[in-house]
């Protein structure tokens, strides 16, 4: 592999990973402190894209749009959190993952009657929809590098948050024990409230980030919903600090992982076959890594609960 | 008994089905059946890991699409003998249950799900980079298994095989290993300190569910005549759990009910609209949160 | 005669807290030991090491003969160990018959038949019956183990225990929660399990320890700081201290 293409795949990698990252925040705190699998949380990555599709169409600024979308896609988080979640933090994971399997099939088939089942695109915001000079001979999208960059400033602030203030401090605690976050007199149906939204709008904002280089489609947060589970049973349920480093760790197989595996394979195989088998057989690898982890650290790379 | 008798009824139905659908519905009648059924003996493998083993595999398309691509590549090999085709695929997902099986059992819980879910994605992936047989775009079968060949004996050999199997969960659930297992699911640390390796008889559970629903996978694919991998994706795992739940978990009749009512929801509720997973869903989530205990309950309640 | 259960020395640390500090003990046949010490002794973690359910950082567990420090919670009950719980631990969705036939069955045969129906062996059901009877629950023997009172489901707890026959039974506070009617009854129960079941109790009910106890010792930090007869104990200086909670 040449270095530029090295160099290539290490951005995407991380590009990947950052979008990974703002999925997993959302859904290892609010499956950290309130025990609650979400899998209708990619439905909200895919609420922020059609969103920010959406909201650009009627304005025509790329920003604007941008913060409608999340504040549309907080609201939305809110009323499904109020009028279907709330009611199921008390029941056990098997009833969750049903109900909110129902979320996924009802929202999906929602935004295919509301936006047609053909995929959307959008253009990236003027001033950052550009290349960006890497090397000689190298050109690289300036959208990407922001993306990375503002993941990188929103791990940033989740971690200011999460150390550094009260509430982070309650939800840290509530995360690696619950009841004692109720014994405080903390109201905790409103921290929940608070968790989920803040959940929701980030994984919307991954969505509106990642509409101008992803197809914007039904269904398109599903995939990224069981890669963002794997990342979080990597970092250990309910830790940011894992969520961010098994995010960029599982972004980074991936992508590298293709190439990788391909050149692998071509060491036993035909060129065209390794070229083809070899992306397939690479989407496996992070699987790999993660029941790996799991058979050696069953609670993860960093638990929260029961660090205390 | 009592318990049993809603199976069995739907069994009777299953039975006359082919006559009915010579007066009303055809082929889409018999071919709607034996999807029902199909469902069926894979949610029968399914509640015993869910409702008797209290272990939540959000994987186990996996074991049907290993027990479907078994079929498929071994038919296109031309090798149409269906002792030979079930010996295989009984091998493999027995093998590949074993093996994935005492991994994923290290844990519990949420991570039990999270791990079976990721076995299954692998086997997923796995069926999508078959150049050779179809890869994404799945693999069409030129002709059945033998002894199948004929739609008729298909039938009825689906329909014997769920009733095979229905009997035969429903001996194992009463038998001594059926005990162990139930009591582990409600207090594993209790079974264990009365001197039974809860590990050795989840997994051959595991290893048990993955077979009979590999059985279920051969049978579909002679059914559809047509394999690809999202018989292995992860939504259909999650379609096994709601029949599961659906009929009500760990009780006689409700994989059958549950897959009945599955297939007639999906046909019923598509015959009013093309988008009919708008109103799945909410009724998907209305069953979770307000209907406890499943279709069979409804006729367990009375006694 | 020789110590059916033989401690040698155990120890366990959670962290820099040493729960188990050096801990020797032995059991005889007919004999009941009970281990008494303040709350936080280390009693229950003792019992768990012993049992199996959680392994002991050093030292050496002898059971019938046989070394059994690296076995299994399931390996030592079927060697014919057997312990209850102080938190009453029984499978709530069987029936009370169940529970026992249950314990009856993991200590006759391969448990790994499929076909015939378990509910219908005679043998385990009769073995479990028996059991009931002796605790007096046998008219509760169909009804579901979670409907039954917090007193019968202690005895229901300890009938499980004795169904399995075990060469040596490990009791964690078998009175809790009981009134004080229910606890003597419960006393002589246990006096005449004793020479079969030989019991290690750890129990705070001071009545029934002195009642049922040939040896008693005192477990305080992990370690043990006293073992002699119910009179030596009720006489030791250092027991009084840490336990009996007079001034020495």
């Amino acid at each position: 592999m040449s270095t530029t293409l090295l160099l290539i795949q290490l951005l995407n990698g991380l590009q990947l990973g950052v979008l990974l990252f703002l999925i997993a925040a959302g859904l290892t705190l609010v499956f950290g402190v309130m025990g609650f699998i979400n899998l209708a949380h990619g439905v909200q990555y895919m609420i922020g894209a059609y969103l920010v599709v959406w909201f650009y169409g009627l304005t025509g600024h790329f920003m604007i749009a941008l913060v409608l979308a999340m504040a549309v896609a907080l609201a939305l988080g809110l009323l499904l959190e109020a009028f279907v979640f709330s009611r199921l933090y008390d029941r056990d994971h098997l009833d969750q993952v049903l109900a909110t399997f129902g979320v996924i099939l009802f929202v999906n088939q929602g935004v295919k009657v509301l936006w047609g089942p053909t995929p959307l695109t959008i253009p990236a915001p003027e001033i950052l929809a550009g290349t960006f000079q890497l090397t000689e001979n190298l050109q690289y999208p300036v959208w990407r590098i922001a993306i990375i960059a503002i993941g990188a400033a929103v791990a940033l602030l989740l971690w200011f948050l999460v150390t550094r203030t009260r509430l982070g401090m309650l939800v840290r605690a509530g995360a690696s024990n619950a009841e004692m976050v109720g014994a405080l007199g903390v109201n905790i149906r409103r921290l929940f409230m608070v968790v989920f939204g803040f959940g929701a709008m980030l994984a919307g904002f991954a969505g509106a980030i990642a509409a101008p280089i992803y197809s914007v489609e039904p269904g398109m947060g599903d995939d990224l919903l069981i890669t963002a589970f794997v990342v979080i049973a990597i970092g250990g349920i309910g830790s940011i600090r894992g969520a961010f480093i098994a995010a960029l760790l599982v972004g980074l197989v991936d992508t590298l992982g293709r190439s990788a595996v391909t050149d692998i394979l071509k060491l036993f195989l035909e060129p065209s076959a390794a070229n083809q088998i070899g992306p397939a057989l690479a989407s496996m690898a992070v699987y790999v890594l993660m029941a790996a982890v799991l058979f050696f650290r069953p609670a993860g790379l960093f638990p929260a609960r029961g660090a205390a | 008994m009592r318990a049993a008798l809603p199976a069995l009824v739907v069994l009777a139905l299953f039975a006359v089905v082919p006559w009915l659908a010579e007066v009303w519905g055809g082929s889409y009648l018999t071919s709607l059946a034996m999807r029902a059924m199909i469902l069926a003996i894979a949610a029968l493998s399914l509640d015993l890991l869910i409702g008797h083993g209290g272990m939540v595999s959000f994987g186990h398309a996996a074991f049907v699409a290993i027990g479907a691509y078994t079929a498929g590549i071994a038919i296109t090999e031309g090798v149409t003998d269906l002792a030979t085709i079930l010996a295989i695929a009984t091998a493999i997902a027995a093998a590949f249950a074993l093996v994935t099986g005492a991994i994923s059992l290290r844990t519990s819980g949420v991570s039990f799900i999270m791990i079976t879910l990721a076995f299954g994605q692998m086997v997923f992936f796995t069926l999508g980079a078959l150049n050779e047989y179809g890869a994404d775009d799945g693999l069409t079968l030129w002709e059945r298994a033998e002894v199948l060949a004929r739609n008729d004996v298909l039938y009825f050999a689906i329909l014997g095989t769920l009733a095979v199997v229905w009997l035969l969960i429903d001996r194992i659930t009463g038998s001594r290993f059926g005990r162990v297992l139930r009591a582990a699911r409600q207090n594993d640390v209790r079974v264990e300190t009365l001197g039974y390796g809860v590990f050795g008889f989840r997994l051959t559970a595991y290893v048990l569910a993955g077979v009979i629903a590999a059985l279920a996978g051969v049978l579909l694919a002679n059914q559809a005549e047509f394999v690809s991998p999202a018989i292995a994706s992860w939504q259909r795992s999650g379609d096994l759990i709601i029949i599961v739940v659906l009929g009500g978990m760990g009780s006689r009749s409700g994989a059958i009910l549950g897959a009945l009512a599955f297939v007639g929801l999906e046909e019923g509720l598509s015959t009013l609209t093309h988008d009919w997973r708008l109103i799945f869903g909410p009724l998907l989530i209305a069953i979770v949160l307000y209907a406890k205990g499943g279709l069979s309950s409804l006729f367990e309640r009375r006694s | 005669m020789s110590a059916v259960l033989d401690v040698t020395n155990l120890r366990k640390s959670f962290g820099a807290l040493a729960v188990t500090d050096g801990v020797s003990l032995d059991l005889h046949p007919g004999e009941c030991h009970a281990i008494i010490g303040p709350n936080g002794a280390g009693k229950t973690t003792l019992i768990h090491q012993l049992s199996g359910t959680l392994s002991p950082d050093a030292g050496m567990i002898r059971f019938a003969g046989e070394d059994v420090t690296a076995m299994g919670a399931d390996h030592r009950a079927r060697r014919g160990l057997g312990r209850t719980f102080q938190i009453t631990s029984i499978i709530p969705g069987f029936s009370v018959l169940e529970n026992v036939a249950l314990s009856v069955q993991a200590m006759s045969g391969s448990s790994y038949r499929f076909f015939g129906r378990a509910a219908r062996e005679r043998g385990l059901n009769e073995r479990a019956m028996t059991a009931l009877d002796l605790l007096g629950i046998a008219d509760r023997a169909e009804r579901p183990a979670a409907d039954l009172s917090h007193g019968e489901k202690r005895a229901l707890e300890l009938a499980v225990a004795i169904a399995a026959e075990p060469k040596a039974l490990l009791l964690d506070e078998p009175m809790a929660g009981m009134g004080r009617d229910e606890s003597a009854a419960l006393v002589e129960t246990l006096k005449g399990l004793k020479p079969q079941h030989p019991l290690l109790l750890i129990e705070h009910d001071m009545d029934a320890v002195f009642a049922l106890a040939d040896r008693v010792s005192v477990l305080v930090y992990g370690q043990i700081v006293a073992t002699g007869t119910p009179d030596e104990i009720r006489q030791n200086p250092q027991a009084r201290a840490a336990y009996l909670g007079e001034e020495a």
